[in-house]
């Protein structure tokens, strides 16, 4: 998807490129569903899809005006950079382990990720010892329990194995 | 009018509870954390806080709410002044002047300064939310669908009118905002839409996941991006530096009072808090003495980006609370607050909740006040909250901004769209997608679509009825306007250019 290699980064032109034809897909999809529910007027008024079809519609034409400008050359071209490689390793190290974090959050529970995640993170990233790095990542889980569990009485997901149903919540 | 004073008065005692002025001072704090954390700001800070809210009275959860936005007005500038880091979009401005303040040891003047001036645009702003706002809504009273939509129509064109971004950059945003504001059971005749056979998209997409993932994840990549240091400046305030700076401040009254306009202006059109910061800027530039010194550190150049930013914030409101049409999406958030608090936005709330407007135009009174105090004896308590490394910061408000998506319906997937969304969001902050729009838009859609609809029953869908008298007309036309606005202004440009050689 964002292969264009460059010497020093991803080209601000093919995410444009990119971005335009995802919302022309967006708007494609839009302007699809809306026919099938019926874009015009009905027997007791407008259809369901009439308004979504025309904001598909314009979707559609807005990124292709887009998709233009950045093809004719006018918007980009000067080779300028969206970001660079040791920009995306960063972003990427707090991207990839956020998707990994929302993975556990599925299955042991938002209490018990958040506290690996916070910790994890703190290791690998910020070089902080075992033992700063676990207090803190329990310390936040431990005060997220007490406001919403306790407190508000807001109960968070606990997850597909839920291994923290001992405490009776 | 004087019945809006006793009403105003009346509102006082609502608000003034003591357990209204707690919510009040926890509001104000935690809103000038959430403004210095990067990641977090007004919108989705309020919006993940949201839920907390739900068993609260309606009237203490909004002046706890309103008072987070006013605390995250005032954090932003602590940010920009200290570490040169804006910590929300609408002060990028007072960094131009504030950051070389601080630089030559002027952090005190320059905070002092920045401050009070947001404390004076609040005020002008609340002001005349008191005074217009019943009035707005008493004239609202009579409008049915055809009106309430070229209000609308208006809202959105001038998005695309007064945006810097790129036209069609705009629009597509905006209605990418529509598009999915459309996901869902359709409210008029029940039938799903664009879900495309995957139920669990019945539910459609709330708009509070969308300002979590684009303002809070979007933001925390953004400034991955930056790398991980900050470096700033230490600040100490003291009483003398407050009255030295508070005894240069009057001079300037012709740029604040400007500023105050420019930021109601901009703040009730949806221009927003950021473009009246730099249109305010660089409007006392110009018509400043100064103006060639602006950007060494020069006061009145915190003075005039500051005041505009929260006259525009707080008058943001005004249209929120009277017609029910949020002017920035923090205001879009506090609106759909409303709606969960079972609470109809619109002209009628000031007839049916005279408790619950009063007491929130009170509190913003009181909160503003609140807040100046506040800010102004912890800056160096707030400083340091920066100096904790990101290293921490960030997987914590990651962790914050799950739980606060996760709580708005307590459905996992929410969980997966706040990161798409954040995804989104930083790709759009790079190529200059604007967000606003796509979230005012998400808020709106259903009943921009609605009134569309009911006007089209009305006239058996022919168009003439948003031309059908003079003030439905009237709005359209400025809205076609604005929508026109980028083609006009160009015209108008190469006029001049064409006649100047001439």
């Amino acid at each position: 998807m964002e292969e264009h290699k460059e010497s020093t980064g991803i080209s601000t032109r093919s995410v444009e490129i990119l971005v335009a034809l995802i919302f022309l897909l967006i708007g494609g999809m839009v302007v699809f569903d809306s026919f099938r529910l019926g874009a015009s007027w009905g027997a007791d008024g407008p259809q369901a899809g009439y308004f979504p079809f025309y904001v598909g519609l314009i979707i559609c034409i807005s990124s292709l005006v887009t998709l233009g400008q950045v093809l004719l050359g006018k918007v980009g071209r000067s080779g300028k950079i969206f970001v660079e490689w040791s920009q995306l390793k960063l972003v990427l190290s707090v991207l990839l382990p956020a998707a990994v974090y929302i993975v556990g959050i599925q299955l042991i529970g938002i209490y018990l990720a958040s506290a690996v995640y916070i910790a994890t993170f703190m290791i690998w990233l910020g070089n902080y010892s075992w033992f700063k790095s676990i207090a803190l990542g329990v310390v936040v889980s431990v005060l997220g329990f007490l406001t919403f569990e306790v407190w508000f009485q807001v109960p968070l997901y606990k997850g597909v194995f839920d291994p923290l149903s001992f405490l009776g919540y | 009018m004087f019945e809006d004073i006793n009403a105003l008065f009346h509102g006082f005692s609502v608000a003034l509870t003591p357990f209204n002025l707690l919510l009040m001072f926890i509001g104000v704090t935690l809103g000038v954390i959430i403004g210095v954390l990067p990641g977090l700001g007004g919108a989705n800070g309020i919006a993940i806080l949201l839920p907390l809210t739900f068993s609260m009275p309606p009237t203490s959860a909004i002046i706890m709410l309103s008072c987070i936005y006013w605390g995250a007005l005032f954090g932003g500038a602590i940010t920009s002044i200290l570490f040169n880091i804006p910590g929300e979009p609408w002060s990028v401005a007072t960094t131009f002047d504030g950051y070389p303040m601080a630089q030559q040891g002027r952090a005190g003047e320059a905070l002092t300064a920045s401050f009070t001036s947001s404390f004076v645009g609040a005020f002008f702003a609340v002001v005349m939310i008191t005074f217009l706002a019943p009035l707005v809504a008493r004239f609202a009273l009579q409008f049915g669908p055809p009106e309430f939509f070229s209000v609308y129509f208006l809202t959105f064109c001038s998005f695309i009118g007064m945006g810097k971004e790129p036209p069609f950059k705009i629009m597509a945003s905006m209605m990418l905002g529509f598009a999915l504001a459309a996901v869902g059971i359709d409210t008029v005749t029940g039938q799903p839409r664009l879900i495309f056979g995957w139920f669990e998209l019945l539910r459609g997409f709330d708009f509070l996941i969308a300002v979590i993932g684009l303002f809070g994840i979007g933001e925390i990549l953004l400034s991955m991006e930056e790398g991980l240091s900050f470096s700033g400046k230490s600040a100490k305030i003291d009483p003398k530096i407050v009255l030295e700076t508070w005894k240069k401040l009057p001079q300037y009254w012709l740029t604040s009072l400007r500023s105050c306009l420019i930021g109601c202006w901009l703040g009730i059109t949806p221009g927003g808090a950021t473009p009246a910061s730099f249109m305010s800027y660089g409007v006392a530039k110009r018509m400043s003495k100064n103006g060639a010194k602006f950007g060494t550190g020069q006061l009145e150049g915190v003075v005039a980006p500051e005041t505009a930013a929260h006259a525009a914030g707080t008058s943001a409101l005004l249209p929120m609370l009277a017609l029910g049409i949020p002017g920035s999406p923090t205001a879009a958030v506090l609106l759909g607050g409303l709606l969960i608090w079972g609470l109809q936005p619109g002209p009628l709330l000031f007839i049916e909740q005279k408790d619950f407007v009063w007491g929130l135009i009170a509190s913003m009174y009181l909160g503003n006040i609140a807040g100046l105090v506040i800010v102004l004896t912890c800056v160096p308590l707030f400083a340091a909250i920066l100096r904790v490394p990101f290293s921490i910061i960030a997987p914590v408000i990651i962790v914050i901004c799950a739980i606060g998506a996760y709580t708005v319906h307590n459905a996992m997937l929410d969980i997966w769209f706040m990161l798409l969304f954040g995804v989104a969001g930083y790709a759009f902050k790079k190529l200059a997608y604007p967000l606003a729009p796509l979230v005012l838009a998400l808020v709106l859609g259903d009943r921009a679509e609605d009134s569309f609809r009911q006007s089209m029953l009305i006239a058996q869908g022919d168009m003439r009825i948003f031309f059908s008298n003079w003030l439905v007309g009237g709005v359209m036309a400025l809205g076609l306007v604005m929508l026109f606005w980028p083609v006009v202004s160009k015209l108008l440009v190469s006029l001049r250019a064409s006649k100047t050689p001439a």
